[in-house]
């Protein structure tokens, strides 16, 4: 296999690495920058642990080859600082205790990131929607949904 | 968990250049655009290519556009394109309502209705709604270019009309000329991420013709044309209703599997049939929930 060279953003930083054609995004990510807030949870693009924003869109980072991140801007929640709604959401979500476990809240952070810079009004509907794809096995869900939401009003 | 098998990965910038890795490669190349099924299947190893050809850099794959009254979408455009296009959501709502039944925003995001198609798993929630608007399909290759109506698409379960060879650029629509109302009916284990364990779509106009397709009944998704006949010239009242639910058994032959069993699937194709019919024809005369909306049920 033939090495790729790739360069993109990640957190606001610019790096620059070799990777083989069947890297997967989330294992490089792990494996060979520390970035350790994606989890490798179901590995089939269902479960939602694995989430990074790419251009400001939430992706499955285990369906995405490695390669396929040369010249993207990619956030994860170490880089919460960077964005505005996840440094609140990350806040809120202590405050109201949203997690339990913890597995899931990185993903559930950047899925409502995404939600709320497209949409700050979003209604309990849109805020369920936008976390369908993030799978908690510990909260019933409603605390994330509230602290989602409570961020949104700003309190 | 890494993918074990090797391959190559190449990113061509020009359409000639990619057509000639598949003309070279064929069964041996996989286009990668999103990569939300292809992923899995490299993982799996389902899938086993000598190479990757990423086709996000092919300018001409790019793109949503109505000219007239033909809707292109190109091989690159993603669910969450459709859901946030303002052309579909006033001209073409089946296809947003159908698009946000797909899994979740995460694979949304990437997973395009090209990429939908060829997979061509029973249970495509794009299929019905492509299959009501009279979608073609247009494929390039060294050796030219094809458009292959949706009818003749799906071959089998995860089979298509798609050559070796060939590469699917572009998915046409027709917007029909005649007022007309859709539904898109999506029967699942539970609301939100959920593959189908059915799906009826339909397409009613205000002389009383009727479109209806299906999926996840079936080994591939179909347009119910017999159903359309008893249906055409009627208007929808519990006689036309009664027949049209008899017609359908006879044109789907869903499985049990792990999602529902064949009886419970045969009853709620009736169920199904009935609710996207009533629901179009509201929808029709103005009234009905909104596209996408989450009280159809």
């Amino acid at each position: 296999m033939k090495a790729h060279r790739i360069n993109f953003t990640l957190n606001g930083e610019k790096v620059s690495l070799e990777v083989e054609p069947n890297d997967v995004l989330l294992d490089t990510l792990r494996g060979r920058l520390g970035i350790k807030s994606p989890k490798v949870g179901c590995d089939r693009g269902d479960c939602g642990t694995c989430t990074v924003l790419m251009n400001g869109r939430t992706v499955r980072s285990c369906l995405a080859l490695a390669v396929e991140a040369d010249g993207a801007d990619l956030v994860t929640l170490e880089g919460a600082g960077t964005r505005k709604w996840t440094k609140r959401l990350q806040a809120k979500f202590h405050e109201k205790n949203a997690f339990q476990c913890g597995f899931c809240a990185p993903g559930v952070i950047l899925s409502a990131t995404e939600l709320l810079e497209k949409n700050p009004k979003a209604s309990q509907h849109d805020i369920k929607e936008a976390i369908a794809g993030n799978l908690c096995r510990c909260t019933g869900y409603e605390p994330i949904v509230e602290a989602i939401a409570e961020t949104a009003k700003g309190k | 968990m890494p993918i074990t098998a090797e391959f190559e990965y190449v990113k061509p910038k020009d359409m000639d250049e990619a057509l000639h890795v598949f003309s070279l490669y064929r069964e041996k190349a996989r286009a990668l655009a999103g990569g939300t099924d292809l992923v899995v299947h490299l993982k799996e190893g389902l899938a086993r290519p000598d190479v990757v050809v990423d086709i996000k850099a092919l300018p001409e794959l790019a793109g949503l556009s109505l000219k007239g009254d033909t809707l292109r979408l190109g091989a690159l455009v993603t669910f969450s394109d459709l859901i946030e296009s303002p052309v579909i959501k006033s001209k073409f709502p089946l296809l947003l309502e159908a698009a946000l039944t797909v899994a979740s925003t995460g694979v949304r995001n990437r997973a395009t209705l090209a990429g939908n198609i060829c997979s061509a798993v029973p249970s495509a929630d794009s299929a019905p709604a492509l299959a009501v608007y009279d979608a073609e399909v247009l494929v390039r290759s060294i050796r030219g270019e094809r458009r292959v109506p949706m009818a003749e698409w799906f071959t089998g379960p995860k089979k298509t009309a798609l050559a070796p060879d060939e590469l699917v650029t572009a998915v046409e629509l027709r917007l029909p000329e005649k007022k007309h109302a859709g539904c898109y009916m999506k029967l699942s284990r539970y609301e939100g991420e959920d593959l189908a364990q059915g799906g009826v779509a339909a397409l009613v106009f205000a002389d009383n013709t009727y479109r209806v397709a299906v999926c996840a009944l079936g080994p591939k998704p179909v347009r119910c044309s017999a159903t359309e006949a008893v249906l055409n010239g009627a208007k929808l009242g519990d006689k036309a209703l009664a027949k049209a639910k008899e017609a359908i058994l006879r044109e789907v032959s869903p499985i049990s599997d792990i999602r529902s069993s064949k009886e419970y699937r045969l009853h709620m194709t009736q169920v199904m049939l009935g609710r996207a019919l009533e629901t179009a024809v509201a929808r029709l005369f103005g009234k009905g929930p909104k596209y996408g909306s989450e009280n159809i049920a």
